[in-house]
């Protein structure tokens, strides 16, 4: 499965759900101007582990946390090699 | 200005006693004014003299408003109640009567409409306005601050300013002014043990705002200079997640509030490798507990013998704490008894023991941490157990990386469905529960299962 379109369509799907208006996701975008909260990053990341196999954030205790779209991309790209 | 006698001490007083007010500051969203201000002002649309002997209900949305007010009113009124912006409305009015609130202070001009049951709402002033009575003498105020209750309806504790402080005071230690901040708000015990350590040490301190974005906080705090910082585990993942985390240098950051675990101050650490990290217990009920400043997770066995103020131990696997610094009961006719025969606060927390440190790792009753708010797994069962195509649930907690945990939910059904019915289900059922809940206390996911199981007690086993 391509990785960033699973992301793409987990930010749409949780912003809707949650009533959130979702920013236009370029790589540029910095996550808190995304339009989702805490609560919505939770749920993305819960369901990125069911549907990707992979929870990069539990997975090294030393990550830095991704700060953009792209970096999120690129942190789960990396984790599913 | 009249000096008020000197026992019982008033927050009022302990901060003239701290000196040097007029360099150190309360920075708020829209407000900023240094303490020598905040101690010879006012906030409260009011005389004094209404306010001795009252029971005082604090509901504003600004948190320089309450910081302002609770000066005033410590040591005037016989109770202040801490009503935070985040606590639904539909429960003021139980909050007042239990309470026995006789005056309502606030910030939202639209809660003199709301049916509260409380008789006489005083507005605040917009800024601190100059104050037009002596304090006279001071009598020992009763703080009440809230935690969730198991069906949603928030309990009452009661503190001291004794009990809340304990005994912070101003030292000379410190060769540079200390800014403190807090991602917390200070209607919460984490966020006001932090506002009353600045008043009584002498610190100024910056004051965070839900109306104001991440960004702008750290932005703020950071032109401010904040040099000591506090926040939840996910107020802090939230943080780093920004990249504005580089605004603030603290020398001092410290997590509190929910389970601490390696990953994230492991982050913290490498964000401000120049800052002490710490992590400490505290909570309404147990007040203080304990810090850990040796970078790892949980905390070493010994820590339970360290203070003698602060006696600790674990019973039955969760943490018991018995202190000056614990709530001394509930409000309210039908509540919960907060300590036992001996005296201990039992936390509720559990807590598991390997090679001489222990680990939090989890609650004893189920409460569910999500980002710091509590969520009672049975407050969410009732609701799904509404839903017409419900047998019965099982609602329970998953870790969760930014959140520390979500809420699940395991479901029995009447009927199973046949084809696609169960998702058909799963969604109805969600769109209830969002319809009926706060969004933090929502499932994230439904599970469709067979069967639970019962206990002999005739409850369900909510632990594998």
């Amino acid at each position: 499965m391509d990785v960033k379109s699973e992301i793409i369509a987990q930010f749409r799907q949780v912003a809707e759900q949650q009533d959130k208006r979702l920013a236009p996701l370029t790589d540029n975008l910095a996550l808190l101007d995304s339009g989702l909260d805490s609560l919505c990053f939770a749920i993305v990341v819960a369901r990125l582990e069911t549907s990707l196999g992979a929870d990069p954030f539990s997975d090294d205790e030393d990550a830095r946390f991704p700060v953009t779209f792209g970096d999120f991309i690129r942190f789960y790209e990396n984790a599913a090699r | 200005m009249k000096m008020p006698q000197d026992n019982p001490a008033s927050l009022w007083s302990a901060i003239i006693a701290t000196g040097n007010l007029s360099s150190r500051i309360l920075v708020g969203l829209n407000a900023k004014a240094n303490w020598a201000e905040l101690v010879e002002g006012s906030i409260v649309e009011s005389p004094s003299d209404e306010l001795r002997g009252k029971s005082v209900l604090l509901a504003t949305i600004d948190q320089f408003r309450a910081a302002a007010a609770l000066i005033e009113l410590d040591g005037i009124a016989r109770r202040v109640v801490l009503f935070p912006p985040d606590v639904s409305r539909e429960h003021l009015a139980y909050v007042a009567k239990t309470a026995e609130a006789d005056i309502l202070v606030t910030d939202q001009p639209d809660l003199a409409s709301v049916n509260h049951g409380i008789g006489r709402v005083i507005f605040c002033n917009q800024g601190i306005a100059q104050a037009h009575a002596d304090r006279g003498e001071q009598i020992e105020t009763e703080w009440i601050l809230l935690t969730s209750g198991t069906t949603g309806v928030p309990k009452l504790a009661v503190h001291t300013l004794a009990s809340l402080a304990g005994s912070a005071r101003h030292t000379e230690s410190s060769p540079a002014p200390i800014v403190w901040s807090t991602f917390y708000d200070m209607r919460r015990y984490g966020g006001l043990h932090i506002f009353l350590h600045a008043a009584l040490t002498g610190t100024s301190l910056v004051v965070s705002s839900a109306q104001e974005s991440v960004a702008d906080f750290l932005t703020r705090a950071g032109a401010h200079g904040v040099t000591h910082i506090s926040g939840t585990p996910s107020h802090w993942r939230r943080a780093l997640m920004s990249p504005w985390a580089n605004r603030i240098a603290p020398e001092y950051i410290r997590l509190s509030g929910e389970i601490v675990d390696q990953a994230i101050l492991n982050q913290v650490r490498s964000q401000y490798p120049h800052a002490r990290v710490a992590h400490t217990f505290a909570s309404t009920e147990a007040g203080v507990g304990f810090n850990v400043d040796d970078g790892l997770m949980g905390f070493p066995a010994d820590v339970l013998d360290s203070n003698p103020l602060i006696e600790m131990k674990v019973k039955d696997g969760t943490l018991r704490i018995r202190s000056s610094r614990t709530a001394f009961r509930y409000l309210g006719a039908d509540s919960p008894t907060l300590k036992d025969a001996e005296g201990f606060v039992d936390t509720g927390d559990t807590l598991e023991l390997r090679d001489g440190r222990y680990y939090f790792t989890g609650r004893r009753d189920g409460i569910i941490n999500v980002g710091g708010f509590k969520v009672h797994p049975e407050e969410v069962e009732a609701v799904i157990n509404r839903h017409p195509v419900v047998a019965m649930s099982l609602v329970r907690a998953k870790r969760n990386p930014i959140t520390g945990a979500l809420v699940v939910a395991d479901v029995v059904l009447k009927a199973m469905p046949v084809d696609n019915g169960a998702i058909a289900q799963q969604c109805d059922i969600l769109q209830y529960c969002r319809a009926e809940l706060d969004p933090h206390k929502v499932p994230t996911a439904i599970n469709i299962v067979p069967m639970l199981t019962i206990g002999e007690s005739g409850k369900l086993v909510r632990h594998a």
